[in-house]
């Protein structure tokens, strides 16, 4: 009958739109288009590695977050492979409540020279003082001497209006770019697409 | 010329049908190709949508009217969900009323088009067609 016709072929047009989508949209170029550019990379973010490496991987994390913490020592280790090649732009997303307290604890360790010293310390006591995905702030004070860091004047910091103005950049930054999840990592301007450690690989692999 | 009463009842589920298909694809697009989380609001509307897709095929190839009986309880339980979901987004009802405090926001932006499309509203759209077009064959068959 003609009747089913119709149906069989609409299904098969639907399908293929489907499929041809796919191909189409996998194929596309993601990169971030200029307006979001200037959204990617602030002045005042922490770099680690060679500032003037050819490829640069933002990576937008939660303190809080415990995937952020798996991460950090695979792309340290990824950077380590390919020395001077890799710089890596530290960006805040503290999505978690009080986050952006923690946030606030890193830069003004920052302003003591203690910045990688105090996120290895936070992340390497997360699960004690982030359990189950309630952050406890008050608790990390008592890791901090570990970092080496003046705990009085990091008190004394964390109310500079310049770390406040900061935190506030990047949550907007996060907005503009459409953050929602972290870690969320971008290679060149390229977000990741798919997330995952292989993916990741090959991401920041394929612009070396 | 018009079309015979039994056409009419094609072209309704026929419609039905393509309305379910879309939306089906599309919701698996946003989420399995575009990779966006769905939430647990669109967990509920995909569970009410998708079975319609098969429904409604069934019923396409016997031209069956009865199908009201069994695609309107799907096609109302979608459409208070995504009536729900969309006053969270619109910001009329609360999210702390939501049961999605954890995982995924039911009021996260993925797509906005023409200022006023997001997913949600597309969902709604699909369900409130349904919905009259489902009254549509309910009324033809009483008359």
């Amino acid at each position: 009958m003609k009747k089913q016709w119709i149906i069989i072929s609409t299904f098969i047009a639907l399908v293929g739109l489907y499929f041809a989508g796919s191909y189409v949209y996998q194929n596309a170029d993601h990169s971030l288009k200029d307006e979001k550019t200037v959204a990617l990379i602030r002045p005042h973010a922490f770099v680690l590695g060679n500032p003037n490496a050819k490829t640069t991987i933002v990576e937008f994390f939660d303190p809080a977050c415990e995937t952020c913490r798996n991460f950090y020592p695979f792309v340290k280790n990824i950077m380590k492979q390919h020395p001077d090649k890799i710089k890596l732009v530290l960006r805040y997303a503290p999505f978690h409540k009080d986050s952006s307290v923690v946030v606030a604890m890193l830069e003004a360790a920052r302003l003591q020279g203690k910045y990688l010293e105090t996120l290895g310390v936070i992340y390497k006591y997360q699960d004690k003082w982030a359990s189950h995905h309630t952050p406890n702030i008050g608790l990390i004070w008592a890791f901090l001497p570990e970092a080496g860091v003046d705990i009085e004047k990091i008190k004394e910091d964390m109310k500079k209006p310049e770390i406040e103005a900061l935190i506030a950049q990047d949550i907007a930054d996060v907005k503009t770019l459409g953050v929602k999840a972290t870690p969320e990592f971008f290679v060149n301007g390229k977000p990741l697409l798919k997330f995952g450690y292989k993916e990741l690989q090959a991401l920041i692999e394929s612009e070396l | 010329m018009t079309p015979s009463s039994s056409q009419q009842t094609w072209l309704i589920l026929f419609a039905s049908w393509l309305i379910a298909m879309i939306s089906t694809l599309g919701s698996l697009f946003f989420s399995e190709v575009m990779l966006f989380p769905p939430c647990v609001m669109c967990w509920y509307q995909r569970i009410c949508m998708y079975p319609l897709v098969l429904i409604f095929l069934i019923a396409l190839f016997s031209n069956d009217k009865n199908v009201f009986k069994y695609a309107m309880p799907l096609v109302f339980i979608g459409l208070f969900f995504a009536l729900y979901h969309n006053l969270l987004s619109w910001g009329i009802l609360p999210e702390s009323a939501a049961p999605c405090t954890q995982g995924v926001s039911c009021t996260s932006e993925y797509i906005n088009w023409f200022g006023f499309i997001s997913i949600q509203f597309l969902s709604l759209s699909a369900f409130a067609l349904l919905f009259i077009l489902l009254l549509c064959l309910k009324r033809k068959d009483t008359k």
